[in-house]
């Protein structure tokens, strides 16, 4: 007999070893999520895909489904919740996205999108960055570093090549790379690498590529990111 | 007559694009001239802003002029709203927050190209400059904000119209954009 789940009352199949986020994109639910990726190991740092079950707040990403739990995805509680914790994906980097390459492209700013986020809240930190751009086809720009992790578990998992990694602790915390010197260009990134493309803000880009889309044409500048997030997601486990 | 929605409008460390963006509503300026009048604006000359429904605020908080134009829309607008990038985030301007401030005047006003007689400019007319930007509801309490750089004509005109009707204001997504 399939086991399943209820998700904002809705019966959902799973198999097991599934985690609640990967039942839930397999039936065309939408849960938030930045560091999330169904190719990689789950990191659950975010904490966008926060769900209630049975009660409890926890990581959808992290979580294993099983039989009969009690799911919210949708509440209003949940939503404002998100938000917040959006809001201080917001103030605790630096991003200025009217000057941003990947503004309207980026998941960091589509997420804020869908949950309609129209202010910072909190106070912003505007903590010093540095900006690397040694590079000759790739730069880094540590100011809209969510630490999701996602360029290290693709250079490491998908690339074989470990360029990245993060360093420090709680405020501290930071992106660091796998040269010498610490700068790109004396690793042996190349523009080809998925770690060079899965940044879902703008820390990492290709250069000379930023404007080959004009704003106002990109991604989610009209399209909501569930349904893009979905359809590409649900393409990937098939 | 029906009394007129009485709405100020400032620039602090803003480019007025977003007020740019208010007069695209274009034609639509028309019908929305019979139900809204203007205080203190760029648009009237009017100096200090009294008993106001509205303060649309562009720009971050760069000095001291700032700061006390922001207060003042604060205690004579019922409704105070952030409109744009900058109020709502500092914007562009905070930029410089990573550079001393010190720093920052030297490169413009000491090391510039072209600078002829370098000084940093002491008038006491002018105002002091804050050692960072800051965005609006970090020096008073905001009530609404309207994100865009700019926000489109569409989004004061949705915004405007839910107000004046008594509605909450509600923007739609094709109305949220940050760039």
């Amino acid at each position: 007999m399939t086991k399943t789940i209820h998700i904002d009352g809705n019966t959902i199949p799973f198999k097991e070893g599934q985690t609640i986020i990967e039942a839930a994109t397999a039936a065309g639910i939408y849960i938030p999520h930045l560091c999330h990726h169904p190719e990689f190991t789950a990191h659950g740092s975010c904490k966008l895909c926060t769900v209630n079950v049975n009660g409890r707040n926890c990581s959808a990403c992290t979580f294993a489904a099983m039989e009969g739990q009690e799911v919210l995805n949708n509440s209003q509680e949940l939503k404002a919740d998100r938000q917040k914790i959006t809001q201080m994906l917001f103030v605790e980097g630096n991003h200025f996205c009217p000057s941003c390459e990947k503004t309207g492209n980026c998941q960091l700013q589509a997420v804020a999108y869908h949950l309609n986020m129209l202010d910072s809240h909190f106070p912003h930190f505007y903590s010093h960055r540095e900006l690397d751009a040694s590079h000759a086809e790739v730069i880094i720009d540590h100011n809209r570093c969510i630490f999701c992790t996602l360029c290290v578990r693709a250079s490491d998992e998908h690339d074989g090549k470990a360029v990245f990694a993060i360093s420090g602790r709680g405020i501290n915390k930071h992106l660091i790379i796998n040269s010498e010197s610490g700068l790109l260009k004396d690793t042996n990134i190349e523009a080809t690498d998925l770690a060079a493309h899965i940044c879902p803000t703008g820390a990492i880009l290709i250069k000379h590529t930023g404007y080959q889309v004009p704003i106002g044409e990109r991604t989610y500048d009209h399209q909501h990111i569930d349904q893009i997030s979905l359809a590409v997601e649900q393409t990937d486990e098939n | 007559m029906k009394t007129k929605i009485r709405i100020a409008t400032t620039s602090l460390g803003g480019c007025f694009g977003c007020h740019m963006s208010l007069l695209d509503l274009d034609e639509r300026l028309i019908p929305l001239a019979e139900l809204i009048e203007f205080d203190r604006s760029p648009l009237t000359d009017i100096e200090h802003c009294t008993n106001c429904d509205i303060g649309l605020i562009e720009g971050g908080v760069c000095n001291s002029e700032n700061v006390h134009v922001l207060r003042e829309f604060r205690k004579n607008c019922k409704i105070l709203v952030a409109v744009g990038a900058c109020a709502i985030t500092g914007g562009l301007p905070a930029m410089r927050n990573f550079i001393p401030l010190e720093e920052c005047l030297a490169e413009s006003y000491l090391r510039g190209i072209g600078v002829e007689n370098a000084q940093i400019p002491n008038d006491l007319e002018l105002p002091l400059l804050l050692d960072k930007v800051r965005p609006l509801h970090e020096v008073v309490k905001v009530d609404y904000f309207l994100p865009g750089c700019p926000p489109s004509a569409e989004v004061f005109w949705t915004f405007l119209n839910d107000l004046i009707a008594g509605r909450e204001p509600s923007l739609p997504y094709e109305c949220v954009h940050y760039d």
